[in-house]
């Protein structure tokens, strides 16, 4: 078997590679929907139904695409600069941390205040979570994906240990949780009815705002050069230490506040199971995307989706909700592959 | 008596993509015959050994060892059909000794030991009967370039090769080094060995052949009777139509522009290097590979900071460390591998032509926003300018020849006519026409008045290109004088590490 | 202080650090000959959960313990075969590669766990393994209960360091894995295919990354529990680097991990009421990590490590 470039990439192929993953991704769980008993055709339907079918489930599915976009954001420029954080998890809950520390009752500013000041103090607590594992890669050489892996255990036994300890909430009645925040802090609702809040409008314009300084801005251009080749952007003059670590607070801000916007817009106060593993999801979200900040918007809903509607397809006809984690864990291999074969060709005699 | 060739080729033919590699090659190899392959870069040399050799696989034709045709694709084919290959780059693992880089693979993978002792002894008897010395138990990582190539040759003979095939085995090596290899050879022929021998070097093929075959953009053009032939004669065969390369004029030199005074690197890569490169003036570096050229290059490059002693650039303080200051200040820097250190493969060729002055107010907006379309025009006079073949500015580098990536980097190097230019390795691996424009374009800022650096590891172009020639060995500079004070084999010597007569006088 | 002395002394301390030091060892071990051959294997975490649910549900099904180990051992092997044919066999990135496969394997496993056994509401348990005490040698004092009382896969998890070692180090095929993982290139020009070598150093690492899941639901605990690996897997990862890849040191860095661990559960009783538990949970995360920083300066990676190796590509 000999693998070679194509000479040339449409984009067509390219654009088509997270489409066609998609679609082998379903095929494949299609499988294990089948061994549960149910039939395919059915089971799928009522995945759509359940993601799309009414405007309470798109509201849904909206909402939980939140922190998905926030996540997924992290990961598609961290990984742009080859830098792997894998530990958007334990940044998601660092900024849920600083959410409920300022905005249980320490500080009280008016809202239009009150939010950005939870918004950035989020951020900040996800970067300086980060910071130890960049450090340690750029003057170590000491390999991320460890570190930030592990730094997502030990947060969440500290948030363990302060929900059931010093910031338990009184009024809890004995469950392991954080006081409320308070009501300048909580980000409002979008519409009349559903959960969908502020966040969403906030995820997207960062979308957004991201997607334009890769493209237009010298920082933007840095780290992709940076990513790419990083002898070749040392040669040329970028300091590849201080892009890395400048990535690396951009990527755990934005996992910082997407545990922000969890617990300000969604929950009200930080408990353990803030996060179902949005950090992880994220990975899946940022190659879906292709690590295109513009793309991670799209790609965050089809994942809500896929968790929102295997709820309510579980339900109805008796698959282990555990569905979903697998169509994305298959998914992130499948992207791999067809992005791999939308650039190389197989062919099987050299 | 009619005898069986050992190797023969029929009409092999392999293409990539678009590009015909070999067409139609026939060749033929007797015992105890040296065989020349000659070509220049991208004339389909290496990649006709590696059909031999089951790297890759022929698209049409065959290869026959003793008659028989030989398992296509298979490089333990190769092996066992008693083919030897020492690749132009080493295919030595640093980190394990000599004796398991050559022992790999001659024992069944499933035994349960690995016989040490056997494989001791019988390399022991081979390094004393050919004189390729090397120590047995040494890590790679400790051998000089002249060892690491003995152990290649090591490990075919150890495998009882019968052919061997040696790909620019002479790039890295001094000239008394590659005299060694040339009697190793001479050796190895005696007892009956075919070899092949792929250089573009033409007097070194004149030397070792008896016959030499001429590769041009991958067909046959002759082979010949080294006996009858001749260095004109070949180089045009290889060539095709006369390219003439550039030659040098006198010029009267201007003041001095790079002055180093008893430059050291910490790690010791440098020692106390003394240079002085003159407005107008070529400066050739020789050396083997390794001595001390990459440090050199990264502390002119604005790279490596970590040094003592003084740089000045028109007389005034050098901005080390800093690779954007530097190119402000005037430098223009060519540097060693395209690939890894010039061009990011990834990116479009506009941004690849902005990456040392992004941050210029000609480039961006107060260091944030790219200013494209001013990028994009400049771009577009560069590519006219250096004759770049490309589809225009927004096309990905990677997909680029190498010659027109060599241009690119030239494009941005000189373009802003700097007053230094750092010139390391320029022409490597190039086709004739490429090498023609790179040399025709230094000179031509040398005759503007700029002062340049030339680091190569072929004598051969130094010597045609420098004014004044300095060897480099681990570390220390020798004296810069014109090329004609000394002959080639002083160089050699001097790269060997022998000191320079005069300068001991 | 004299607390945690005492606790030194005591055989269960000792009986208990080798206990759970032996899925480390198959853990690490595993991940160690996947390094040596040149890839990374992040799908440790996953392959595990998948050796623990596999080798369980094995036994829970009427199955025999041995032949459940052996089970947990092929499905992590054919986990092993997809990490390879994906990043060995395509060159794609082994680090968001093996993320993709502990995710996929370990929500599979859960998925496959609910399917057969929907409606358990406590988890159901097995017989496991049972310790094995070796006549006379195992009434030594402390030495006795922590070597030689204890169970089969115990054993079996102390002769693989041996084993790997003497594989690695003194065999041909061995000196084929570290080459592979030092320069392929090499490899391929002596007539070995590097993806053959490196898909089964990936599939034997594993294959007893697996094992070490399965020791924890078979010999350790005697049911299966979401979420029960817990890290371990990257804890394994950390300790290779701490090890240097060398199998001896893995040996002994993952005994001091084990007796942190082993000790933490005892001071948790003794020291639990100033200080909280979850803080002892910390200490193998931050251990893992400080491990890393200690030795990250003097290590010598393999250098081909990360490297995707392409037939007819740059040779």
């Amino acid at each position: 078997m000999v693998i070679e470039p194509r000479s040339s990439v449409s984009i067509w192929r390219a654009g088509l590679a997270p489409i066609w993953a998609i679609l082998v991704s379903l095929l494949l769980c299609a499988g294990l929907v089948a061994w549960a008993g149910a039939s395919v055709p059915t089971a799928y339907g009522l995945l759509l139904k359940g993601a799309f079918g009414s405007s309470f489930a798109i509201n849904e599915t909206l909402t939980r695409s939140i922190p998905l976009i926030f996540t997924g954001l992290a990961v598609s420029i961290a990984f742009k600069a080859k830098f792997y954080n894998i530990g958007a998890e334990g940044q998601l809950y660092a900024g849920a941390l600083a959410a409920t520390f300022f905005g249980t009752g320490l500080v009280t500013l008016p809202p239009v205040l009150m939010i950005p000041f939870l918004m950035i103090a989020g951020a900040v607590a996800g970067g300086l979570l980060l910071l130890l594992p960049v450090l340690l890669k750029t003057k170590l050489k000491v390999d991320e994906v460890v570190t930030t892996l592990l730094l997502n255990f030990v947060v969440l036994l500290l948030v363990s240990y302060l929900i059931e300890g010093p910031w338990k909430d009184p009024m809890s009645l004995g469950w392991p949780q954080a006081a409320s925040i308070v009501d300048e802090g909580v980000l409002p609702g979008l519409l009349a009815k559903g959960r969908l809040h502020f966040g969403f409008v906030i995820a997207v314009v960062l979308a957004i705002g991201l997607w334009a300084m890769m493209r237009f801005t010298v920082q933007g251009y840095e780290i992709r050069a940076v990513g790419y080749n990083a002898r070749a952007a040392e040669f040329s003059g970028i300091k590849i230490n201080r892009t890395v670590i400048m990535t690396a607070m951009i990527s755990g801000g934005l996992a910082g506040m997407a545990g922000v916007s969890e617990t300000a817009g969604l929950k009200g106060y930080l408990t353990l199971d803030l996060s179902p593993g949005f950090g992880y999801t994220g990975i899946a979200v940022a190659m879906l995307a292709q690590l295109n900040p513009l793309a991670v918007i799209p790609a965050a809903i089809f994942l809500s989706a896929v968790y929102v509607g295997s709820d309510a397809m579980s339900r109805a006809v008796n698959i282990p909700t555990y569905i979903a984690d697998v169509i994305v864990g298959v998914s992130v291999l499948a992207v791999l592959c067809s992005v791999m074969f939308s650039q190389y060709r197989v062919r099987w005699r050299g | 008596m009619a005898t069986q060739p050992v190797i023969e080729f029929r009409s092999v033919t392999k293409r990539f993509g678009t590009l015909t590699a070999n067409d139609r090659v026939s060749l033929s190899l007797d015992r105890g015959e040296v065989l020349a392959l000659l070509g220049e870069n991208g004339a389909g040399k290496t990649t006709l050994m590696n059909i031999l050799f089951g790297h890759y696989r022929a698209d049409e034709g065959d290869v026959l060892v003793d008659g028989r045709a030989l398992e296509p694709g298979s490089t333990r084919a190769a092996i066992d059909a008693g083919v030897g290959m020492v690749h132009q780059h080493f295919t030595l693992a640093d980190n394990l000794t000599v004796l398991d880089n050559i022992t790999l693979g001659t024992e069944s993978l499933w035994s349960l030991r690995q016989d040490k002792k056997r494989a001791r002894s019988k390399l022991d008897a081979m390094i004393e009967d050919y004189g390729l010395y090397v120590d047995p138990d040494a890590f790679v990582s400790e051998l000089s370039v002249g060892e690491r190539q003995r152990v290649e040759i090591l490990k075919a003979l150890y495998r009882d090769a019968r052919i061997l095939i040696l790909d620019e085995p002479t790039a890295v090596l001094t000239p008394q080094e590659a005299e060694q290899l040339f009697s190793t050879l001479e050796s190895l022929r005696r007892d009956g060995l075919a070899v092949i021998f792929i250089s573009h070097k033409l007097h070194e093929i004149l030397a070792v052949s008896d016959r030499v075959s001429v590769l041009r953009r991958g067909a046959l053009v002759a082979t010949v009777e080294t006996r009858t032939a001749n260095r004109e004669d070949l180089a045009e065969l290889m060539v095709g139509e006369a390219v003439v390369r550039p030659k040098l004029k006198p010029l009267e030199a201007g003041p001095p522009v790079l002055e180093m005074d008893k430059v050291s690197t910490r790690n010791g890569a440098l020692q106390e290097v003394d240079l002085t490169v003159r407005a107008h003036e070529i400066v050739g570096i020789a050396g083997v590979a390794g001595n001390g050229q990459s440090a050199l290059a990264d502390v002119l490059s604005g790279l490596e900071k970590d040094f003592s002693g003084q740089v000045l650039l028109n007389a005034q303080p050098f901005s080390a460390g800093n690779p954007r200051n530097v190119v402000a200040s005037g430098v223009g820097r060519i540097p060693e591998d395209r690939h890894s250190r010039g061009m990011v493969g990834d990116m479009e060729i506009w941004e690849n032509l902005i990456s040392e002055d992004v941050r210029t107010a000609a480039m961006s907006k107060s260091g944030f926003l790219i200013n494209r379309s001013a990028a994009i025009d400049r771009t577009r006079r560069q590519i006219e300018e250096f004759d770049v073949r490309c589809e225009g500015p927004n096309a990905p580098t990677k997909l680029l020849s190498g010659g027109n990536m060599q241009k690119l980097i030239l494009a941005r190097a000189l373009s802003r006519n700097p007053s230094f230019i750092l010139a390391n390795q320029p022409v490597r691996g190039l086709d004739e026409g490429a090498i023609a424009f790179v040399q025709g374009r230094l000179l031509a800022a040398r005759a503007r008045g700029a002062a340049i650096l030339l680091v190569s590891e072929d004598l051969d172009e130094l010597m045609s290109l420098s004014d004044r020639i300095a060897v480099i060995y681990q570390g220390r500079l020798s004296e810069a004088r014109p090329g004609s004070e000394r002959t080639i084999a002083e160089l050699g010597l001097m790269m060997a590490g022998q000191s320079d007569r005069g300068e001991a006088a | 202080m004299s607390d945690l002395f005492d606790i030194l002394l005591t055989a269960g301390f000792w009986a208990a650090t080798i206990r759970i030091v032996s899925p480390l060892i198959f853990g690490t071990l595993g991940e160690l000959i996947c390094e040596r051959a040149g890839v990374l294997n992040l799908g440790i975490e996953g392959i595990m959960t998948v050796g623990a649910m596999a080798g369980w549900m094995w036994v829970y099904q009427g199955g025999g313990l041995w032949g459940g180990v052996l089970f947990a051992a092929c499905m992590g092997m054919i986990f092993g075969l997809l990490h390879a044919i994906l990043c060995v066999h395509l060159g794609l990135s082994q680090h968001v590669t093996g993320i993709g496969i502990t995710l996929f394997a370990s929500s599979l496993s859960y998925f496959v766990y609910r399917m057969l056994l929907p409606s358990a509401t406590t988890p159901p348990k097995i017989v496991p393994f049972q310790s094995i005490a070796i006549p006379g040698l195992s009434d030594l004092p402390i030495v006795g209960a922590a070597l030689f009382n204890q169970s089969a896969l115990t054993y079996l998890a102390l002769l693989t360091v041996p084993i790997v070692w003497y594989v690695l180090f003194r065999t041909p095929v061995g000196l084929a894995v570290r080459m592979s993982g030092e320069n392929p290139v090499a490899v391929e020009a002596q007539g070995i295919n590097v993806l053959a070598i490196r898909t089964g150093a990936v599939m034997v690492g594993s294959g007893l990354m697996a094992i070490g899941g399965a020791f924890i639901t078979m010999s350790w605990f005697d049911a299966f529990y979401f979420g029960m690996i817990n890290g371990r897997g990257w804890i394994c990862v950390a300790l290779v680097i701490f090890a240097s890849w060398q199998p001896r040191k893995a040996l002994i860095g993952a005994l001091l991990f084990a007796g942190l661990e082993a000790m933490q559960v005892r001071a948790q009783q003794s020291a639990g009421a100033f200080i909280p538990y979850q803080f002892f949970l910390m200490l193998p995360y931050v251990m893992s990590i400080l491990a890393m920083i200690v030795i990250a300066r003097k290590t010598k990676y393999p250098q081909a490590l990360l490297v995707p190796f392409r037939r007819g590509e740059r040779v």
